[in-house]
């Protein structure tokens, strides 16, 4: 199965069948729903399990059928799946044998065995040796979720699964058009600071530039960093302060040109402003030595008090309870206006769905593979995770009734002060190679003297040649 | 030739030659198919692409970089390390002078040996975590620790692209030191002693001890050594990828093959592109233990 409806290859013995099905079937709402029935390409396994549809079993799981799920080993650990998703999955399924598995490096560990045709049914593809997304989609490896978006949710009576989301969603995991992957941990993204600290010092979180400039001006003459992020690894939290300013600016249709890979997308002027304005903080406020350390040096020098702000997204206050103070109050703060003419109010923030979970299309159990989603994307099973990593998921109001930490709380009123005036980008999934050029060009911006003009014909030139590039997969959004 | 003489060699050699071909051949086999191939590394039938991949490396800035980064290190790795290493053997194993006919090392050689040996014990990925503190950019570090003691400003070893390649280069050759020492120290004990006794009869000095008696009859090892150090020249990768800022930045300034094959394939999953760069690196290699040992060629001289 192909994903690129541009190229010609695309029909497939099985989508031709797909389509002549659907054309035949014209009382079907859906084409994807028929994906099961149809089956039976040239490359797909023939022995794949399935069982029949019921109302309470409207993905067709087998019952007896075993399940293999791999979960990334990393910030949130992997008691979530263990103490919450398989147990569910295994009271509605007693027969299932659920085979769990956690990997630290899941390419290192599951390449292979795409390669080699036998993959696991359910993978969390995450941390810093996650498979390419799209690579696996372009070789057809992945899932189409559709049926799983439509089927009727496990625990909240009368709604589909894709009703009970955080609108984006859906869209986050789609490529061109089509649903393959969840993203089910949702982060905000912001300026985190030790809100007792700043109590202390009768500092209040800033609005407009000219407000984070002056109170800069008093934290550094506190002997405090006022803003520093890590360049020798988390130079990406960095590019998205400064694309987050881009699109407060220019509103998020600047963040949606650079995904898309439009002509000039970089060297727009709401780019162009946000990065100038970041580059004077950068020369200014910033600590050149923070280039050289990593996101967890620089992270326990904020717990110290030796760091104002940080820019982060909501996971932070998980990843550094081992070293964070008692009196350490973790808070955020949308990332101030840079202009009075900004096109988005100073509330508006960058927040997504994160955190990919996929199903392989090729594996022995796929619809396995995506029950067990469905039960991930349960009330229960979205407190749960919740609950065990302090992390807020895709599922609206899951969180109601839980006792959350403050830095969550603070994440949380950030995201209700927002509403609906929140986005995020793509492009760092899609293109790895503008990934690394990008945090090379923030560096330079930051730390090394760059300049705006600079920053964005760089990016500009970068994009192009990804652009240009015909052994690289487009994506479209 | 007697009966059952081939049916002995080869059951010898039928065991060994099967792994070489398994474990080696094959996979550099694999790695010239994979690199006229578009393979991204998740399915299993990569596509036939010919040279398209190594004209894109001709035009590849990064590529270019990396070389040349591998010409620094091959000048200054080798050069340096066989330098001190060579100091250090004669000081520890000659450098006493004679003492009642025999050549002695300086005063606690035996000591020196052990110590200089230690960074060789140490694996490479625990070196490159050691330096990470010795070069970090704060006052933590242990050189900017003292820098900054005595008022001077924190050099930014790893995050200042003029100085960050050269950082990498000094703890190559930390680590190197130690074991050419030691195998110039055995050299120089397999030299006779009665050639040394002849030269301090003659009145020969330590610096004419050294470059006409020693560097002479070192040749060969020394030889070896240059190879070796520019094989590992042409690797650095593991330093790199550990002690580096952003994976061989900043900004690709201490970027070499070795990072260049790893980000291609594992992280913009390209292998066939990565394969490309790898057969690349296979003839830089083959070209430079070739040429070495064609230059360096040299009659050795008859004891």
């Amino acid at each position: 199965m192909s994903v690129n409806p541009e190229s010609v290859s695309d029909l497939t013995r099985r989508t031709v069948l797909r389509r002549a099905a659907a054309a035949g079937l014209l009382a079907t709402p859906a084409a994807g729903l028929l994906t099961g029935c149809v089956g039976g390409g040239n490359d797909e396994p023939t022995d794949q399990a399935e069982g029949e549809k019921t109302k309470d079993n409207p993905l067709g799981v087998k019952a007896d059928a075993e399940l293999e799920v791999v979960i990334f080993n990393g910030g949130l650990g992997t008691k979530y799946a263990t103490d919450v998703h398989v147990p569910s999955y295994k009271a509605k399924f007693p027969q299932a044998n659920v085979k769990f598995s956690q990997a630290e490096e899941i390419a290192t560990v599951l390449q292979p065995r795409f390669t080699s045709n036998t993959p696991p049914d359910m993978v969390n593809n995450a941390g810093s040796k996650l498979m390419d997304q799209g690579a696996l989609v372009q070789a057809g490896q992945v899932q189409d979720l559709t049926e799983l978006f439509e089927a009727d949710s496990l625990d909240i009576p009368g709604k589909k699964v894709k009703d009970t989301l955080i609108p984006g969603t859906i869209e986050q995991g789609s490529f061109n058009g089509k649903p393959y992957v969840l993203n089910y941990a949702f982060t905000v993204y912001g300026l985190w600071y030790d809100s007792a600290l700043f109590e202390k010092n009768g500092w209040t979180a800033p609005k407009t530039w000219a407000e984070f400039t002056a109170l800069c001006d008093k934290i550094k003459a506190a002997g405090i960093t006022p803003y520093s992020y890590a360049g020798a690894n988390a130079a990406y939290y960095q590019y998205l302060a400064i694309l987050t300013s881009a699109a407060k600016i220019g509103g998020p249709d600047v963040l949606k040109n650079i995904d898309n890979l439009e002509p000039g997308a970089w060297t727009n002027d709401a780019v162009k402003q946000a990065a100038a304005a970041w580059a004077e903080i950068g020369a200014k406020y910033g600590n050149k030595a923070h280039l050289g350390l990593k996101h967890t040096e620089v992270q326990l020098q904020q717990n110290q008090g030796k760091v104002a702000f940080y820019p982060s997204g909501s996971w932070l206050e998980n990843e550094q309870a081992k070293d964070t103070p008692p009196a350490f109050k973790y808070a955020v703060m949308p990332v101030p206006s840079v202009t009075a003419a900004d096109k988005l109010p100073q509330t508006s923030i960058f927040a997504s769905a994160g955190e990919m979970y996929f199903v392989s299309s090729k594996g022995k159990n796929p619809r396995g593979g995506m029950e067990y989603l469905r039960h991930m994307l349960s009330k229960a099973g979205a407190k749960g995770f919740t609950e065990q990593t302090k992390v807020l998921t895709v599922v609206q109001g899951a969180v109601d009734g839980v006792a959350v930490s403050p830095g969550l709380t603070s994440g949380n009123a950030m995201l209700t002060a927002a509403g609906s005036d929140y986005f995020s980008y793509r492009w760092p999934d899609w293109y790895k190679k503008l990934d690394d050029e990008a945090r090379a060009a923030t560096n330079e911006l930051m730390f090394n003297g760059g300049s705006a003009d600079r920053f964005c014909e760089r990016m500009q030139k970068a994009a192009d040649a990804v652009k240009n590039d015909p052994s690289i997969e487009k994506f479209k959004r | 030739m007697r009966y059952g003489r081939y049916p002995f060699i080869v059951g010898f050699l039928a065991a060994p030659v099967a792994i070489y071909v398994t474990f080696v051949i094959a996979p550099y086999a694999q790695a010239f198919y994979l690199a006229m191939t578009n393979w991204r590394g998740v399915s299993a039938n990569p596509k036939f692409i010919g040279l398209q991949n190594f004209e894109r490396l001709l035009q590849d800035d990064i590529f270019w970089k990396a070389v040349r980064h591998h010409g620094l290190l091959l000048l200054a790795v080798p050069l340096i390390t066989i330098a001190i290493a060579l100091f250090f053997a004669f000081m520890l194993n000659v450098g006493g002078g004679g003492r009642r006919g025999e050549m002695t090392g300086v005063w606690g050689s035996r000591f020196y040996r052990v110590v200089f040996f230690f960074p060789q014990v140490l694996a490479v990925v625990i070196v490159g975590v050691i330096f990470s503190r010795v070069y970090a950019p704060d006052d933590s570090g242990l050189l900017n620790g003292a820098l900054t003691a005595v008022g001077l400003e924190p050099v930014l070893f790893m995050a200042d692209p003029d100085i960050a390649l050269w950082s990498i280069v000094a703890v190559l050759i930390w680590q190197a030191v130690g074991f050419y020492v030691v195998l110039f120290s055995a050299g120089m004990s397999s030299v006779p002693k009665e050639i040394y006794e002849a030269a301090t009869i003659d009145g020969a000095n330590r610096t004419n001890m050294f470059f006409r008696v020693t560097l002479p009859l070192l040749w060969d090892t020394l030889q070896v050594a240059w190879v070796y150090l520019g094989i590992a020249a042409f690797d650095a990768f593991a330093i790199v990828q550990v002690l580096s800022v952003d994976q061989g930045g900043p900004d690709g300034a201490t970027t070499v093959l070795g990072m260049e094959i790893y980000r291609n394939a594992f992280s913009y999953s390209q292998f066939g592109y990565a394969s490309a760069m790898g057969v690349a690196l296979f003839f830089l290699t083959i070209t430079f233990a070739a040429l070495t040992l064609r230059v360096s060629k040299r009659e050795t001289i008859e004891l």
